[in-house]
């Protein structure tokens, strides 16, 4: 167990600095706290102008979604940048139990995006005047834990994909710009057509941001623990596929030979 | 004559590139459709199902923006990783008559963008495609394109000095489709911002464009355009020799 907890804890931390190296203030600002602050201010200004929805609704939905960069990109480039930097051959040859090289490079990607959203809604409050009351920022902050869990969970699922996907980034690209669209991040899930919305309840987020909403709205926490429930059991959902699909696409690539094949 | 050559074989070459790309094709047909779907909803939850092409055409110059930026942020890095940006900045043209048609391909491959909107729009939302004035429409699409190519290679011509042009690139996606008001009016943004929309090709682009489309004056933002394009293409120009003469200087050109 000592060495299961020393591989999830110091071997994640190691692998994100290492994958991760080129990560410095002059790309890590612009990227992930620039892009997410303009993103606030644009579908804010878009809702504004379309009539949809208040501003509140915007702030919530974007300030939560603003985790998906860090955790969809990160785990996806934890895994998959392994065989991009020559390194995926050692690591699997090594002894280390599965689950904790997996899930540990979950740790250092969860907290970045915890900050990213713990940002962007510091800017809704600084820029956009969003006021959520002080008595709902635990219940927030718990809800933003849950989500980012529940989003890296699923970036560990693509990240999986990266073992063996040629274009890994076309994927990650792709399912980010999905969950813009079917999470309820912009759009009311009740406005989207059935299956979209159906689809979108399948996917991290949606849940979250719901629960946001309605806490951000007043609401106690206790009024929307099934959603903060299930947010949390689509997390698990996803971390258990992500981790059965690591194995069976090592064991696959080990077999085919083509683990570090492009 | 020459120069036109280099112009007429770089475009093709780079189209051709770009036409392998998936990312592109993410950047130039989904990514635009995912933001049109979007927007469609977000109008019509607002009960402004009226405006639905006004959205259409937003959503394709973001479209044209994101191929143009992305493009031409990552053309001198991605020169820079191939080990051929040496060989650009040594050829006999000048490295901006070098670059200069890659940035076109850049935004011309991002027509595909408003292309893909417009029918998207057309098949699953039923926006009515009548122009108000077609030819002008016509005119004002590829003068837009045009310039905001130019504007790439402004852009470009930065990153030559610029390790970290691809972050950089993720920044400036937004602000410009907020400044130039591709999707929403700019009068919801504060009075300070007026003068830097003013300075933005595509704040006049999408307004001739939407002009042309919806009614409305297309030959004032049309030769706002032509002129704002023009005056990258010198400032681009200008830069790319600047630039290149201290990346020269400082042996810097690589970055590595």
């Amino acid at each position: 167990m000592r060495r299961w907890l020393s591989v999830f804890l110091v071997g994640g931390n190691l692998a994100y600095r290492g994958l991760f190296n080129w990560i410095h203030p002059a790309i890590y600002i612009p990227t992930m706290l620039g892009a997410p602050l303009f993103q606030l201010i644009f579908f804010t200004k878009l809702g504004q102008f379309a009539h949809a929805e208040n501003r509140d609704f915007y702030i919530v939905g974007n300030s939560i979604q603003a985790c998906a960069m860090s955790s969809v990109y990160g785990m996806t480039m934890a895994v998959a940048n392994e065989r991009w930097f020559g390194t995926l051959g050692p690591l699997l040859a090594s002894p280390a139990s599965r689950s904790a090289v997996f899930l540990g490079r979950g740790l250092p990607v969860l907290a970045n995006g915890i900050f990213v959203s713990t940002f962007t809604f510091v800017i809704g409050v600084v820029l956009l005047g969003f006021r959520p009351g002080l008595h709902s920022v635990p219940s927030l902050a718990l809800i933003v834990l849950v989500t980012v869990v529940s989003c890296t969970a699923f970036g560990m699922l693509l990240g999986s994909i990266g073992l063996r996907a040629k274009d890994f980034f076309f994927a990650a690209n792709l399912a980010y710009f999905l969950m813009l669209l079917f999470c309820g991040v912009n759009i009311p899930l009740g406005t989207l057509p059935g299956w979209m919305s159906a689809i979108g309840r399948c996917l991290p987020l949606t849940h979250g941001i719901t629960a946001a909403r309605e806490v951000a709205a007043g609401a106690p926490l206790g009024h929307v623990g099934g959603l903060v429930g299930t947010e949390l059991g689509i997390a698990a959902a996803y971390a258990l596929a992500g981790l059965v699909l690591f194995r069976v696409l090592e064991r696959e690539s080990r077999r085919s030979a083509v683990l570090d094949a492009y | 004559m020459n120069s036109l050559l280099v112009i007429a074989g770089g475009f093709r070459m780079n189209m051709k590139m770009l036409g392998t790309s998936a990312w592109f094709l993410l950047m130039a047909v989904i990514q635009p459709i995912i933001f049109a779907t979007i927007a469609y909803y977000m109008f019509r939850s607002g009960g402004r199902s009226g405006t639905l092409l006004y959205a259409s055409l937003g959503a394709g110059m973001m479209g044209v923006w994101s191929s143009t930026l992305f493009g031409s942020g990552g053309m001198i890095q991605w020169q820079r990783w191939q080990g051929t940006l040496e060989l650009g900045a040594a050829a006999p043209p000048s490295m901006g008559l070098v670059y200069l048609p890659f940035s076109l391909a850049n935004s011309f491959t991002g027509m595909y963008a408003l292309a893909a909107t417009l029918v998207w729009g057309r098949l699953l939302f039923g926006v009515p495609l009548h122009f108000a004035h077609p030819w002008l429409f016509l005119l004002s699409l590829p003068a837009t394109v045009a310039a905001l190519g130019l504007m790439g290679l402004v852009l470009a011509s930065t990153f030559i000095l610029y390790r970290h042009a691809n972050a950089l690139s993720n920044l400036l996606e937004y602000p410009v489709w907020i400044a130039s008001g591709l999707i929403f009016s700019t009068s919801l943004l504060p009075g300070w911002t007026r003068p830097i929309s003013w300075i933005l090709p595509p704040y006049w682009g999408v307004l001739a464009i939407r002009h042309a489309a919806l009614g409305g004056d297309v030959r004032g933002p049309l030769a706002m355009v032509t002129l704002l394009g023009l005056a990258c293409l010198v400032i681009g120009f200008a830069m790319f020799r600047v630039f290149e003469h201290f990346a020269r200087a400082r042996a810097t050109l690589s970055l590595t």
